[in-house]
């Protein structure tokens, strides 16, 4: 819940509360829970903002938007100029403002949020964004001509959608190849309808399909052709967006056991297959009554709270640490608690317990308390002698990381990696050890967050277009 | 669109189908397998190329009709067409000079089996198949596993036709004879797989097979597709689906492969669960 500010002499409007359905409600649909600001509302909240001279909170976004530009006019009631001010430097607007851990990025260095509550820069983009498409009013700029040079994007996540804009609009020709059979990456498989609706980013895809990007469905690089045989094909320039999309388990007994999901195939079955709305949809998912998902980060979330829309009478959170060194973020673990998640915290999973049949029952755990920090900085869990118990379970999703995705790296001889997997790149240019090859986003630095992805994708644009120009 | 090129019905439940994929057809080697999703509301699923021909730019895909997907499959005609249809995927099969490789196929598993037969006789090794059915007009690929083979033996399990008994009977009647085989590749339901692997254990043949897990994305990213070989977790996508038989947990494979049982009832009332689960 919106803690009300104390009201402060200079701040007499407080930050505006977002509208959502209730808890009751929403876990019964897949409808997105937040349901968006009211033109009043929007302008009440912009007007918060008290357009500082040398803001804060554009250095806080990891692509600069123009903060208090952008709140001014919304302000002023020019919602369409807001969001033409937002899409100079993000092109995924309706995305960010949902999405983006906001309290971590642009909000944590508003000048307002020292003594009371930061304006509220997501939600702000968000009306905007979403004001400009479903008023119908998105403009597709004009192509610029030519230059005659082609590139291509392995991967269509948010890194991939980026570049291959940015770079469009220098007047190359751009072609993401994207193995699977919608663009989007993790927008489209990871993060659920509920927070993200895919109508959403299937718009963005359009719109930088107008503007002459070619998007390749289907097309897994490194099987159907290699990065060398992209540059035979004629590319000039070549860049891996291919995420970190290759799940970890956790190497405890019984993990293969039926109905143990990773948190990729759970939300991918959910979200890219509509699952939950089988057997209209053909691709099944376990309804779980009972349902576990181990982990404590967004993805987490995001698993628990399908599993409850998927019926469950219990769902629970299983972590390590206590709720403090919890990764994700505040408002979803807010959610989550609100919509009747148990959270089981402090406890480990050890072993996996099946029927004969080879299905999941129960997971045998232990207690755990917190000892010294670790070189993360959160103190690490230690369990405690003799504490194992079982909590009965039909479902578990393992929701504890991802790894590098080997299919790429694998097969372009002469491409660095590091002792994870991940691509090495100079600097912020994302240039690889092979010439003309650039990569950016998941696969780069390990998950991370959808703006950071996009961030990457916009420095090699530049990268690129100076490469490929001479410039450099 | 990917366009269904030509349909055709082998057999009561298996159909054989031509696709226009022309990229897919020029780039894919013995061992690889496609996703096909049929339309928007489509599951994906994974068949194995069996064929292709680069210069009309199709692939060939042979079924078996045990689900949803797979009987909507078989109402498709030519002129009909595929959403989508990713491929190739999962690693080509290691063709090597062997010497004496023996192909084992059973049911629609000789299908799968089909192509590595040919690329192991294109390579130069003296190739001995066996392939089975419950009967003889479920036989498939007959005259296409001959042409590929040096020495073929059809096997029913009713004695319809050919030899009577199982594929296994054969390769041991082959061990038996004193016979010396390099490699075996056997690819199957997976209680044939099983036995076939059993059986060239004591005899230290190595033996490859090819897993059938269910699988999503195939492409290393969901995991749903993994089996455990050697005692190891791997994935079937990326890291098959070939495998050494001898350290497969066929056991697991088999209980994995059930894991949809009630939901696919669900989809298509009048399946038969598990062809291959058991
Ligand atoms: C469930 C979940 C919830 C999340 N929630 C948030 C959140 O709230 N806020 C936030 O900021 N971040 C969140 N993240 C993290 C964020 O989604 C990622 O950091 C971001 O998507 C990374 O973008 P990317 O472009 O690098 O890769 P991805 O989004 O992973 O996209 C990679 C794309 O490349 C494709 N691909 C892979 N290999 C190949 C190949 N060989 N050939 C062709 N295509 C290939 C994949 O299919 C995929 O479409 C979440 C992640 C998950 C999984
Ligand atoms: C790499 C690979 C290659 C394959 N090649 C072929 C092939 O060339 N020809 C062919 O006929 N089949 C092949 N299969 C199996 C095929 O994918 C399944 O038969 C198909 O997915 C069933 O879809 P469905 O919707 O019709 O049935 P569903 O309704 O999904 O399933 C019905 C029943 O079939 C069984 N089943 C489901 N998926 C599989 C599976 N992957 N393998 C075995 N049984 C399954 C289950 O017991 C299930 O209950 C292959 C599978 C893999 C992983
Ligand atoms: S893109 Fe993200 S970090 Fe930047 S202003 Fe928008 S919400 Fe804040
Ligand atoms: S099918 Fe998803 S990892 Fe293999």
């Amino acid at each position: 819940m919106e803690t009300e500010p104390k009201k402060e002499k200079k701040e007499k409007v407080p930050r505006q509360k977002m509208p959502e359905q209730a808890p009751q409600e929403r876990i019964a649909n897949f409808n997105e829970v937040p349901l968006g600001y009211s033109p009043e509302t929007a302008i009440l909240e912009a007007k918060r903002c008290i357009q500082c001279k040398k803001p804060g909170c554009i250095e806080g976004c990891p692509v600069d938007v123009r903060i208090p530009e952008f709140i001014k006019r919304i302000a002023e009631g020019d919602f369409l100029g807001a969001a033409r001010k937002l899409k100079e430097t993000n092109g995924l607007p309706a995305v960010c403002g949902r999405v983006c851990p906001q309290e971590d990025q642009c909000e944590k260095f508003c000048i307002l949020g020292k003594k009371g509550e930061p304006v509220a820069i997501g939600r702000l983009e968000r009306f905007a964004a979403d004001y400009e498409r479903d008023t119908n009013q998105v403009v597709v700029p004009e192509k610029p001509a030519p230059n005659g040079k082609k590139i291509a994007v392995v991967g269509a996540g948010p890194s991939g959608l980026t570049i291959a804009g940015d770079l469009v609009k220098l007047g190359y020709e751009v072609t993401i190849f994207e193995a699977l059979h919608k663009a989007g990456g993790v927008l489209v498989y990871g993060i659920p309808e509920f927070r993200l609706p895919k109508a959403i980013v299937e718009a963005e895809v359009d719109y930088l399909r107008g503007l002459g990007v070619k998007i390749v469905l289907n097309a897994l690089v490194g099987r159907i052709k290699t990065v060398d045989e992209l540059f035979e094909e004629g590319y000039d320039a070549v860049y891996l967006a291919v995420g970190a999309g290759a799940p970890v388990f956790m190497n405890i007994p019984g993990e293969n056991l039926n109905g143990i999901y990773s948190a990729n195939e759970y939300l991918t079955r959910s979200n890219l297959m509509k699952a939950y709305r089988f057997p209209e949809y053909d691709t099944p998912i376990v309804r779980g009554k009972n349902v576990a998902v181990v982990g404590g980060g967004n993805v987490a979330m995001d698993s628990v709270r399908t599993a409850l829309r998927l019926g469950a009478d219990n769902a629970y959170i299983i972590y390590r640490r206590s709720e403090t060194e919890m990764p994700a973020r505040i408002e979803e673990v807010h959610h989550a608690r609100e919509e009747g998640v148990q959270f089981k915290l402090l406890t480990n999973p050890v072993e996996y317990l099946g029927d004969k049949d080879g299905w999941v029952t129960g997971i045998r755990c232990l207690r755990m308390e917190l000892g010294e920090p670790d070189a993360s900085g959160r103190r690490s869990p230690v369990p405690v002698v003799g504490s194992e118990f079982v909590i009965d379970v039909d479902t578990v999703v393992v929701a504890v990381g991802t790894m590098a995705n080997p299919i790429v790296p694998s097969t372009t001889p002469g491409l660095e990696t590091n002792r994870w997997g991940y691509i090495v790149t100079k600097g912020e240019s994302g240039e690889t050890t092979r010439k003309g090859v650039y990569a950016g986003g998941d696969i780069v630095t390990g998950s991370a967050t959808v703006i950071l992805a996009m961030g990457a994708g916009r420095k090699a644009a530049q990268a690129i277009d100076a490469y490929l120009s001479g410039k450099k | 669109m990917y366009a269904v090129v030509a349909a055709k019905q082998l057999s009561e439940a298996v159909f054989r189908m031509d696709i226009l994929a022309p990229e897919i057809a020029r780039k894919r080697k013995a061992g690889q397998f496609v996703i096909l999703k049929i339309d928007e509301k489509g599951e994906r699923i994974p068949l194995t190329i069996v064929d292709s021909d680069p210069v009309r730019g199709t692939i060939t895909i042979i079924y078996q009709v045990v689900g949803k997907t797979t009987a909507a499959m078989s109402a498709l005609k030519e002129g009909d067409a595929f959403q989508d249809v990713q491929g190739p995927l999962g690693n080509p099969t290691e063709i090597e000079v062997f010497g004496h490789a023996v192909c084992v196929g059973g049911g629609v598993g000789v299908g799968v089996i089909y192509p590595i037969t040919k690329a192991l006789k294109e390579k130069g090794n003296r190739v001995t198949s066996i392939i089975g059915a419950r009967t003889k007009d479920l036989i498939i690929l007959e005259s296409e596993m001959r042409a590929a083979s040096d020495e073929l033996v059809v096997c029913t399990d009713d004695g319809s036709y050919g030899f009577n008994g199982f594929v296994s009977a054969v390769l041991q009647q082959i061990i038996d004879r004193g016979e010396k085989i390099d490699h075996v590749f056997a690819i199957g339901p997976v209680p044939m797989m099983r036995v076939i692997a059993n059986l060239t254990r004591p005899y230290a043949i190595p033996t490859t097979v090819s897993l059938n897990p269910i699988m999503v994305d195939a492409t290393g990213m969901c995991g749903a597709c993994r089996v455990e070989v050697g005692g190891k977790t791997k994935f079937t996508c990326v890291d098959g689906p070939e495998f050494d038989g001898h350290q497969v947990n066929f056991d697991l494979l088999a209980s994995r492969l059930r894991m949809y049982c009630e939901e696919e009832k669900q989809s298509y009332e009048k399946h038969r669960c598990g062809w291959n689960g058991n």
